[in-house]
């Protein structure tokens, strides 16, 4: 375990090391989140006050609390894995004695770890600043929003992980790279809460572990959810991560037999 | 029992070969075609050839990063693949193209995680990483990122880094690859000063001679993914037929090689410098050198001479050249 925990020390000093990459993604976030509001403040305004349950404030909240966890959740992902079968590095990362997955793991909580503040906090000054935030008065929300959190980091992790690993199979995954990105983006409530979409579609992102993935921690923070219902989320959330762990290991187990470590 | 044994280990890989505009055909490349050999502990080895013959092939597969084909792997009496992680605390590996250090870190930053993975409690490694700091003068630039040293430092690092475990076995992938003389020269005898006092067993590829000549007492000849020759360095010269090459520096010039009365197994090479240089080379298993110096000596006096031992490199490109006959 030790090594896990270095491992995600380090990971947060090398993430720290990059502190105007850090300003300039927090500017970016706070940008676009304005782009998103204002959008869905005007469909907002159009239809009459709500839309989906979602009050001007709600839908702001939303749109805030959703640029602030980006970065941290990461939702964007990193080839770093598969980047390194295309080099061949990946031959450094079986000869060490930690399990590939954990190791990684390890290191994308401490990325996530160094994001919550650079990247988390300006989109939610700027929200508070220019549309005001509707965020719960009790500590449980947020409590479990912790939770919710972590689980979503680990499963946004688990996701981008099972297509990097697809390296091991194919040369380039750039195309199963794009094809994650716009499903995950849609299904994980990133464009538009969940709860918007037409009811087929809402039901098919439900057996996905997408929502899960954003959507829950977001309404979890936001209070939109009681305490049972969150911590039925959350326990959902927990069933997602077993379920693509067990995927992931089959990955590793049965592609590093077949991969082939490039270059001499 | 032999820390590495490899009996009958193959491995062969799929390539896509181009076929006209459209098609492709599936062609078989047999990169490593059923080697054998094993290394005794405490033992250094030099594995050479020439690129692509299946040396990092073989590393590879002994490490646990590749499966092999066919055939039976043993290193530290473990089957590489199955049990990577247990046979990654019992060797160190030194890959010279790829870093195993944290590329964003000070270079001091890397050896604690490293201690972690290896399980080494902090009073074990520290007190270990402090005499590799000093063994291999890492202390100007324990505080520099990794990715902001130089390749000599760098690869000083590397070294440490494989060695923090106190591993029974390295190996090392072209470890001198890219390094001036000095660092070469300081890496070797690191690594052989390490062997004598841990008995710390060494496989390494290189390309560079003189590596092997300094620190290994045997040689494995891999070519076209056999085995060529296994055996000690001077076996090597004999297998080949080496020759050694005496140049000898006149007091006075002498302009015709056939003046000289050169014993049988001797031959005149050359004459430089308007008569003043000359070199013989002689079969050093029939003559010795002076009887070769003797002869020259007779005909004119000699004012200064040097010895040139075969060229390794000479050696195995004749190696590889009898083996593909």
């Amino acid at each position: 375990m030790r090594a896990y925990w270095e491992l995600a020390k380090s990971s947060f000093r090398r993430h720290s090391t990059y502190r105007t990459a850090a300003v300039a993604g927090a500017f970016t976030n706070s940008v676009f989140g304005l782009i998103r509001a204002s959008l869905l403040l005007s469909a907002i305004t159009t239809a009459g006050g709500a839309i989906g349950g979602y009050s001007a404030m709600e839908a702001a909240t939303y749109v805030w609390l959703g640029q602030a966890l980006l970065a941290p959740l990461g939702l964007f992902g990193t080839a770093e894995l598969a980047n390194r079968v295309k080099s061949g590095d990946i031959a450094v990362d079986l000869s060490r004695s930690v399990n590939l997955t954990a190791s990684y793991w390890a290191q994308d909580l401490g990325r996530a770890a160094f994001d919550v503040l650079p990247r988390g906090l300006p989109p939610l000054i700027v929200g508070a600043w220019v549309t005001g935030l509707a965020m719960p008065g009790t500590p449980g929300p947020y409590l479990l929003g912790f939770v919710s959190i972590l689980a979503a980091v680990s499963l946004n992790f688990l996701g981008f992980f099972a297509i990097n690993l697809l390296s091991f199979w194919v040369l380039e995954i750039r195309g199963f790279w794009m094809l994650y990105m716009v499903v995950m983006n849609l299904l994980s409530g990133f464009l538009v809460p969940v709860t918007w979409f037409p009811g087929w579609l809402l039901d098919f992102a439900r057996a996905t572990p997408f929502p899960s993935m954003l959507q829950t921690p977001v309404d979890i923070l936001a209070g939109r959810t009681d305490g049972g219902e969150s911590l039925a989320m959350v326990g959902l959330q927990i069933l997602w991560l077993a379920v693509l762990l067990v995927v992931v290991q089959m990955m590793v187990r049965f592609g590093s037999r077949r991969l082939v470590v490039q270059g001499g | 029992m032999p820390i590495i044994n490899v009996e009958n280990l193959s491995r062969e890989f799929q390539v896509m070969e181009p076929m006209g505009r459209f098609r492709r055909r599936k062609k078989t490349v047999h990169a490593v075609r059923g080697i054998h050999f094993s290394v005794e502990p405490g033992e250094a080895v030099g594995y050479i050839g020439a690129n692509g013959a299946g040396k990092s092939t073989t590393i590879k597969m002994l490490t646990g990063v590749l499966v092999p084909s066919s055939g039976q792997v043993s290193v530290c009496g473990f089957n590489p693949v199955p049990q990577r992680k247990a046979l990654a605390r019992k060797i160190g590996v030194v890959f010279g193209q790829r870093s195993q250090l944290w590329w964003d870190l000070p270079l001091q930053d890397s050896y604690p995680i490293l201690g972690a993975m290896h399980r080494m409690p902090e009073a074990d490694w520290r007190p270990r990483f402090r005499e590799l700091a000093e063994q291999m003068d890492l202390g100007a630039f324990l505080t520099t990122p990794v990715r902001q040293l130089s390749l000599g430092q760098r690869m000083r690092g590397e070294v440490a880094a494989a060695l923090l475990h106190r591993p029974e076995l390295v190996i090392l992938d072209e470890p001198t690859i890219g390094l001036d003389m000095i660092s070469k020269e300081k890496l070797r005898q690191f690594l052989d000063a390490e062997r004598r006092k841990n008995g710390t067993t060494l496989l390494l590829t290189t390309h560079d001679m003189s590596d092997i000549q300094r620190l290994c007492q045997r040689v494995l000849v891999v070519d076209d993914g056999a085995i060529a020759y296994d055996g000690p360095l001077t076996g090597l010269a004999d297998v080949a037929g080496a020759v050694r090459t005496m140049v000898v520096d006149l007091a006075a010039p002498v302009h015709s090689a056939d003046l000289f009365l050169l014993p049988d197994g001797a031959v005149h090479e050359g004459i430089e410098a308007d008569g003043i240089r000359h070199s013989v080379s002689f079969d050093p298993r029939r003559l010795s050198a002076a009887t070769v110096l003797a002869a020259i000596s007779n005909t004119a006096e000699v004012a200064d001479l040097s010895l040139h031992e075969p060229d390794i490199e000479h050696l195995v490109r004749e190696l590889y050249g009898s083996a593909r006959r």
